[in-house]
């Protein structure tokens, strides 16, 4: 059986196949105006993608802030609990998921069966968010992909204190007027993320092996600064932004 | 049974009453100064039985604001408040009640102009600028009720201490309606006081039936007498009512929510602009909020009031209500409510207007989790401000929520 996952999140779209307990295929996009719209493509984009049509896909699991956008879903599952299937999926030994997505950042404790012991999620606020980062990569006009990368060549990072990202945005100005270099402001950036990230996972326990997901776990600097913070391995999974759709696509597989 | 059936078979019935008391009550506090009788504005945990035994009419600010609240009036009504020069980091009740004095706003037109003004700090410090604020605004006399927090327990000290506030409390009732306070009566109101929160307590208790014929989200509507009208017949009578009404329900069968099989205690003020998007997205996970911290904060202090002598109680009783004790205690009370309602999970809303209450409440979360294993949901808003309020946000956490808890199954225990 062919099964979907549909994960409609703040920044990106992502879709994903699995056939009997195998992933087939992937596809992220940009999610844009119209999460609709983006649902239905990135459906189709991974259904042509595969080389599959549509009847073929039995069951669909919609999940992110936009699942209920995707009308032609089966059912709908909180990212929660698809990142915690996804994650298990992956490496059936982790215990923790931090998922740091576009608009929020989560801390997940999985049983030994992969489903959710305990939940914690960033209160109203970017910081701590992908968001966050976004941010910041404009204000030092530096592309996002390539903070991982800059942040190994600090050698006295930043202090960011602020946990506003609007104020900790001033603080990144100041730190650039007074010819502080990127590279520690970037690193300083990493730390403050991380930090904030680390004591809310910290209020629900943090059990290793600690896995990170979300397209945020695709900057290195984030993974290190994280790794610091809380003392622990973080494994990495190369299928980060996909998870939740991963986790979707098996939970809808049943 | 269709669905439209089922639900009219749901409706409270006394839901009708109710509204046609409050708006009794409004209209006589709003037409008092034509009748020659006096308003007093108090706080909602502030001792009404000596205005009552004075024939001074009790009009709550903070239940002003939580219909200003309902009526998703409260957003503009901060906005006005903050022009004036407040900061949004003041509760909201305040906020409101102040943006609405000079216009005369909120869904009644403003509430009656105070002949006096009661503030007791047991619920919270805010009251005492805001109530000085009003006092300064309408040129009426303040008295101020200070009562200590209980940290651990009640010493003899702080009770000497409060005794000594109730008797000038009452001095100050006696100067200001020109004549002295017929302890009779006094103790006539003591006695129907204690008698309204015992039934309302029964009422609460109800819920602990499987499945509960109420919900926390129906505790928030018919806990308005048993605040404002606490120590008359009318309340009295009403919830001998409602309680003869919930029994039917429960020998009917009859649920707050259809197919009950997950049972959650809610914790702080009640998302008044929200209450029924809220309630109606629990049920569909077929959860319902039977009990809450909040409802019950109005019979707590039960134990400590002695109807035989209400006056010399009043100290202790006052001073000993849920929002002016210790964490720990605060603590022992919640895992009091799991056990007695048997709930699956801890709904907590922290308020961004009510520090008092929301402080402590990770603390609380940690002692439930240890001592009972259950687990908490956090929902950041707040009870008036729509502003720190988002849907999407808050649709997740409970959907996550009700996942996890399907998972986990309902409790063994129970």
């Amino acid at each position: 059986m062919i099964s979907a996952g549909i994960d409609i999140g703040s920044i990106s779209a992502k879709a994903v196949l699995v056939q009997d307990g195998r992933m087939v295929h992937s596809v992220v996009i940009a999610t844009g105006y119209n999460a609709r719209r983006a649902a239905d493509n990135v459906f189709e984009a991974v259904v042509s993608g595969a080389g599959l049509r549509v009847p073929d896909v039995a069951r669909i699991v919609a999940t992110g802030y936009g699942r209920n956008s995707v009308a032609f879903a089966d059912r709908t599952v909180t990212e929660i609990t698809c990142h915690a299937a996804g994650a298990h999926f992956t490496d059936p030994a982790v215990r923790c998921v931090i998922d740091i997505g576009g608009q929020d950042s989560k801390a997940i404790a999985l049983d030994e069966n992969g489903r959710v012991r305990d939940f914690v999620m960033n209160d109203k606020c970017a910081a701590g968010t992908g968001r966050f980062l976004e941010v910041m990569a404009r204000a030092l006009e530096v592309d996002l992909d390539a903070f991982g990368e800059m942040a190994r060549q600090a050698d006295r990072p930043a202090k960011i204190s602020s946990l506003c990202t609007v104020f900790a945005e001033s603080e990144v100005i100041s730190l650039i007027a007074r010819g502080e270099i990127r590279a520690n402001i970037i690193a300083g950036i990493h730390d403050s993320i991380a930090a904030r990230v680390a004591a809310m996972a910290r209020r629900i326990g943090v059990t290793p092996p600690v896995m990170m997901t979300g397209g945020v776990a695709r900057n290195s600097g984030v993974v290190d600064a994280l790794a610091r913070q809380l003392g622990e391995w973080i494994v990495v999974t190369p299928f980060a932004q996909i998870n939740g759709a991963l986790g979707a696509a098996l939970l809808a597989a049943g | 049974m269709t669905v439209d059936s089922a639900r009219e078979t749901r409706k409270i019935r006394c839901v009708a009453k109710m509204k046609e008391i409050m708006t009794h009550y409004y209209i006589e506090a709003k037409t008092a100064a034509e009748n020659g009788r006096k308003v007093a504005w108090i706080t909602s945990g502030g001792p009404v039985e000596p205005l009552i035994a004075m024939d001074v009419i009790p009009v709550y600010p903070e239940n002003h604001g939580a219909m200003i609240g309902a009526a998703k009036m409260g957003q503009e009504l901060c906005e006005k408040a903050e022009a004036m020069g407040y900061s949004s980091d003041l509760c909201a009740y305040a906020r409101a009640d102040i943006g609405a004095a000079p216009i005369d706003g909120g869904p009644i037109g403003g509430l009656p102009r105070p002949d006096m003004l009661v503030c007791c700090n047991n619920i919270c410090g805010t009251v005492l600028k805001w109530y000085e604020i009003q006092a300064r605004y309408f040129n009426a006399p303040l008295f101020i009720l200070d009562t200590p927090i209980c940290h651990t327990d009640c010493s003899d000290a702080v009770r000497r201490y409060v005794a000594g506030q109730i008797r000038a409390y009452i001095a100050f009732l006696e100067t200001v309606c020109g004549r002295p306070m017929d302890r009779e009566r006094m103790e006539a109101v003591g006695r129907l006081s204690i008698e309204g929160q015992r039934l309302w307590q029964s009422v609460l208790d109800t819920a602990a039936h499987r499945p509960a014929p109420l919900s926390a989200f129906d505790a928030f509507f018919h806990l308005a007498l048993i605040v404002t009208l606490r120590g008359t017949r009318i309340a009295v009578d009403y919830y001998r009512e409602l309680l003869a009404e919930m029994h039917q329900r429960i020998a009917d069968g009859i649920g707050a929510v259809p197919e009950e099989r997950y049972r959650l205690l809610w914790d702080n003020l009640p998302i008044w602009y929200r209450t029924r998007w809220l309630s109606e997205r629990f049920a569909a996970h077929g959860a319902c909020l039977v009990a809450d911290t909040y409802t019950s904060a109005w019979c707590s202090s039960l134990p400590y009031l002695d109807e035989n002598d209400f006056i010399a109680s009043m100290a202790e009783g006052y001073t000993r209500i849920y929002l002016n004790l210790g964490i720990d205690q605060m603590a022992a009370a919640v895992i009091d409510m799991i056990d007695k309602y048997g709930v699956d999970g801890l709904v907590m809303h922290s308020n961004r207007s009510c520090k008092p209450y929301s402080l402590g409440q990770y603390d609380i979360q940690r002692i439930v989790a240890e001592q009972r294993g259950l687990p908490t949901l956090m929902i950041e808003a707040d009870m008036v401000d729509s502003r720190a309020f988002s849907e999407s946000q808050v649709e997740t956490r409970i959907d996550a929520f009700m996942e996890m808890i399907k998972a986990r199954g309902p409790r063994k225990d129970h």
